[in-house]
């Protein structure tokens, strides 16, 4: 085999790990879209907000300290303490379940029976108001997170796979990180999978999805579903904020992920789970095979900025619900 | 007292369906015009002219533009930023590429360029609807934005990456470059916003305009009835993206002269203008000058209050106002989900039955 070819092999096998973290994020947008019809365009912003809550607790941050430090005029920042990374992680979970609540509460609670466009505008005021508190609570500069997780190239794929090419190929170079992430996406996949049909909240959820009135009919609460789902929708954004924290640092950028998840969502249809992970693959193989064979050599590169959206665009003319979505059916 | 229509007799269908069918108004609407054309000019500095009232008229067109698309034809777009930016970069090609030609010819002609852009652009709306439509729209701002980072041709081949707008008169005074007044800033961004409103105003009032509300309000029906639906969401892809053309060619020439497309059009620009829409007011033109004029002076409000009465820092005020713009935009969207213009008719309402309201 060429090592021009394995090259390729090599983008499409980093594609495809760069397709779960996106799959990770579009998770948490059909999670809420399927329950309450929402599309929650703040998912990215709830990562975000997740990873930083993750680290302030984790280096024992005073939250609003700069606020507080400005309107008092005191000068506090930190509690002096080290919380252990497992007891902030479940701090954070109870974090986001309040939040979960909160947003019911004050927010979506008053808006049922809106249009969908009305919801969706509403999550983009959300997400503002997010980064904001976020920023507030936390500060704005860049963090980096120390969960322990392994990161750099993987020697041990890389020493297997050289005997494959000739003298100039040297192995496949792949993140740990993006090994782990993969590892943990499908765990995840898979709890929510057997969450959904196995127990009696995850059967409550997919009554109130397939139809909302029925579902209030035989006694179903609405509003504790939508809850419980905000709640996990928050859960699946801070596995992806963690993932993609360890990545890049917990910075801004990290709540333009969401942009990114767009795309994954359209190819795979807003209601499918399957759909997000398949169309996070396909997402992530093509635009890095397209960076690598033409973005990169004719175009000038970064063409991994609009590639997903294009490719997304184009597929939609022909199949406008996605690969996986229900058909819509428009009535008069 | 003023405000009725009672005694304010109509003698013929053409006053009968006029714009503004109250005396009241009328005066309000002429006020408004001659204080802006005649009072503002003399008194405007170029903190006022550059801080408020410049991005202010041209928001205003941008959301007006938005405006036609969203709120009267029903399509969302996120691509607004891009659009702006073809706008920019078409007018510094005409500008520098035929330097005799008057700048106000290369803005129209940079509108009619961005129409072009956007009716492409606007072709998937046949077939995407909804969400899937405004995801697609985001395909035409990073497609866009990353063409004027990467094509040098759009900005000259200079260093840089930047545009700069060179030095433009008209009628003998600078409006473009270093070296312009403020008040003739102020004065060409007023005459296009002027020109566009109407030119929106009696779009919508007429065949166009219905054909569009029809698609928005449902397009199988329309169609039904005998709307075609191609030729409603691309004028309406068209039209819009000449006004937010316009809007971007007056940004990068007459207010910033200087500018660097991933900066000024990115997508926090798209979701600035959708913002001033909602805000202000889906499907009317009183909306959108509403949605501009508070998310312009939100945050200088803000920061004359923070950083200057308070004494807090900066990057503090701007989380707040973060913070302050999301829940105003859930606020509002719970409270009056049409905007500061629904207020604004129910005010309207109130003031008509005033004292007797039976």
């Amino acid at each position: 085999m060429s090592a021009d070819f394995l090259y390729g092999i090599e983008v499409v096998l980093n594609g495809l790990m760069a397709g779960v973290l996106y799959a990770l994020v579009a998770l948490g947008f059909v999670l809420i879209f399927k329950a309450s019809g929402i599309f929650n365009f703040a998912q990215g912003v709830m990562a975000l907000f997740a990873a930083l809550t993750l680290v302030g607790i984790m280096e024992g941050q005073v939250p609003f300290a700069h606020l507080i430090n400005a309107v008092f005029g005191t000068n506090i920042h930190h509690f002096g303490w080290q919380v252990p990374a497992i007891l902030a992680i479940f701090l954070t979970v109870l974090v986001m379940i309040a939040f979960a609540w909160a947003v019911q509460h004050f927010v979506f609670r008053h808006l049922v029976g809106q249009e969908p466009i009305i919801l969706f505008m509403a999550t983009i005021g959300l997400a503002y108001f997010l980064e904001g508190v976020g920023d507030l609570m936390w500060g704005s500069s860049i963090r980096t997170l120390a969960l322990g997780l392994p990161q750099g190239g993987s020697l041990w794929v890389e020493e297997m796979t050289n005997g494959l090419g000739g003298d100039d190929f040297y192995g496949f170079f792949i993140d740990k990180l993006d090994m782990v992430a993969t590892l943990v996406a499908l765990v995840l996949v898979a709890g929510l999978v057997a969450f959904a049909q196995y127990t009696k909240q995850g059967r409550a959820m997919r009554a109130v999805a397939d139809d909302h009135q029925a579902a209030l009919s035989v006694g179903i609460s609405l509003s504790y579903i939508w809850v419980l789902v905000w709640s996990l929708a928050g859960i699946v954004a801070l596995v992806a904020g963690v993932m993609w924290g360890a990545k890049s640092g917990v910075q801004f950028s990290l709540s333009l992920i969401a942009l990114k998840a767009l795309p994954v969502l359209m190819l795979g249809g807003f209601t499918s789970i399957p759909g997000a992970i398949v169309g996070g693959m396909i997402i992530g193989v093509g635009e890095k095979l397209f960076e690598y064979t033409i973005g990169a050599p004719y175009l000038g590169g970064a063409t991994e900025n609009w590639f997903a959206y294009m490719l997304a665009l184009v597929f939609l003319v022909f199949r406008p619900q996605g690969l996986f979505g229900e058909r819509i059916i428009e009535r008069v | 007292m003023l405000y009725r229509e009672a005694g304010d007799f109509k003698t013929s269908y053409q006053a009968d369906s006029q714009t503004f069918p109250i005396a009241f108004d009328r005066w309000r609407y002429w006020a408004v015009l001659v204080i802006a054309f005649c009072v503002v000019p003399f008194f405007v500095n170029a903190y006022w002219a550059n801080a408020i009232l410049v991005p202010f008229l041209i928001y205003a067109i941008a959301a007006i533009g938005l405006n036609i698309l969203t709120g009267y034809c029903g399509q969302v777009s996120l691509g607004t930023g891009g659009f702006m930016a073809v706008g920019a970069y078409a007018c510094y090609k005409l500008m520098t590429s035929f330097p005799d030609v008057s700048i106000v010819i290369h803005i129209i002609l940079a509108g009619g360029i961005t129409a072009a852009v956007g009716a492409a652009f606007g072709l998937p709306s046949l077939r995407i609807k909804g969400f899937y439509l405004a995801v697609a729209t985001l395909a035409a701002q990073f497609f866009l934005v990353w063409m004027f980072n990467k094509v040098s041709w759009f900005y000259n081949y200079s260093a840089s990456g930047q545009i700069n707008a060179p030095e433009r008169f008209v009628a003998g005074i600078a409006v473009t470059g270093p070296n312009t007044a403020p008040w003739a800033q102020y004065m060409i961004c007023l005459v296009f916003l002027t020109i566009c409103a109407l030119i929106a105003r009696n779009l919508t009032r007429g065949t166009i305009g219905r054909s569009w509300m029809a698609i928005r309000d449902m397009d199988i029906a329309a169609e039904i009835i005998g709307v075609n639906p191609l030729k409603a969401k691309l004028t309406a892809f068209a039209v819009s993206s000449f006004f937010i053309g316009i809007s971007g060619a007056l940004f990068f020439a007459v207010y910033l002269g200087a500018v660097e497309v991933g900066e000024a059009f990115g997508i926090q620009k798209s979701f600035l203008v959708l913002f001033m829409i909602i805000i202000g007011g889906l499907g009317s033109l009183f909306g959108s000058f509403a949605g501009a004029a508070f998310l312009v002076l939100l945050p200088v409000a803000l920061k004359v209050i923070g950083v200057d009465l308070l004494g807090w820092p900066t990057d503090l005020v701007a989380h707040l106002q973060l913070v302050i713009v999301g829940g105003l935009i859930m606020f509002f969207l719970i409270k009056e989900p049409h905007g500061l213009a629904q207020l604004w008719r129910v005010a309207k309402e109130k003031l008509r039955l005033w004292p007797f309201p039976y």
